[in-house]
């Protein structure tokens, strides 16, 4: 089990979450977790929609308290 | 994946306008979307390297953007262009008129491109202009 490798994207704004999940999700290897921190509401909804098109896996979203975790698994 | 051609010609130096043209094209490019960018006119004096000169407003968003780590139209377009091969392209008459070469601009811009070739290469694709 791989662990899951956390890329902080707070207080930055669309599209900056997502570039900065691409820029790791190049380096990671096939099978890792990302898990994605970001206070953008936009790129909670836009990151899933990058995922799903790039064939990538949604592993789960969820919001504590200001901060997003979006955890995505890289399939290929 | 079928790849979308998308095509942007950005001419306005306001920020807002390069903004939006900047994140459609990295955005798309990462998405594995085919991307070019022709760049003329007033947007091209911010790809110079060494130019820190910040592009001025067109309206109170731009002021907002500023204000609120928005990430930069430069830092977006050179990743459309590592991240997902966008081709950043100048235009061959800005270049000549502002009496540049292509190793005056950020390394990810391409060759000097006239406008025939670019209307040619972007036949059949979306076209986006700002």
């Amino acid at each position: 089990m791989s662990e899951t490798k956390i890329v902080d994207a707070c207080n930055t704004y669309c599209p900056g979450p997502l570039m900065e999940l691409i820029t790791y999700m190049r380096q990671a290897d096939v099978g890792d977790t990302l898990e994605l921190l970001s206070t953008d509401q936009g790129s909670a909804d836009d990151v899933p929609e990058w995922v799903e098109k790039c064939g990538h896996e949604m592993v789960g979203t969820e919001k504590i308290g200001e901060i997003w975790h979006i955890k995505v698994r890289k399939a290929k | 994946m079928s790849a979308r051609e998308i095509h942007i010609i950005c001419v306005s130096g306001t920020r807002e306008k390069l903004q939006m043209a900047a994140m459609i094209a990295s955005v798309s490019a990462a998405c594995g979307d085919a991307v070019t960018v022709f760049f003329s006119m007033n947007a091209l004096n911010y790809f110079i390297k060494g130019n820190t000169d910040a592009a001025p407003v067109e309206g109170e968003f731009g002021t907002l953007m500023e204000k609120q780590g928005v990430p930069p139209f430069r830092q977006l377009f050179n990743q459309a262009a590592e991240l997902g091969d966008a081709k950043l392209l100048p235009c061959s008459m800005a270049i000549d008129l502002l009496k540049l070469t292509q190793n005056d601009l950020d390394p990810d811009f391409g060759p000097p491109t006239g406008l025939t070739r670019f209307l040619s290469d972007s036949e059949g694709g979306q076209l986006l202009s700002f």
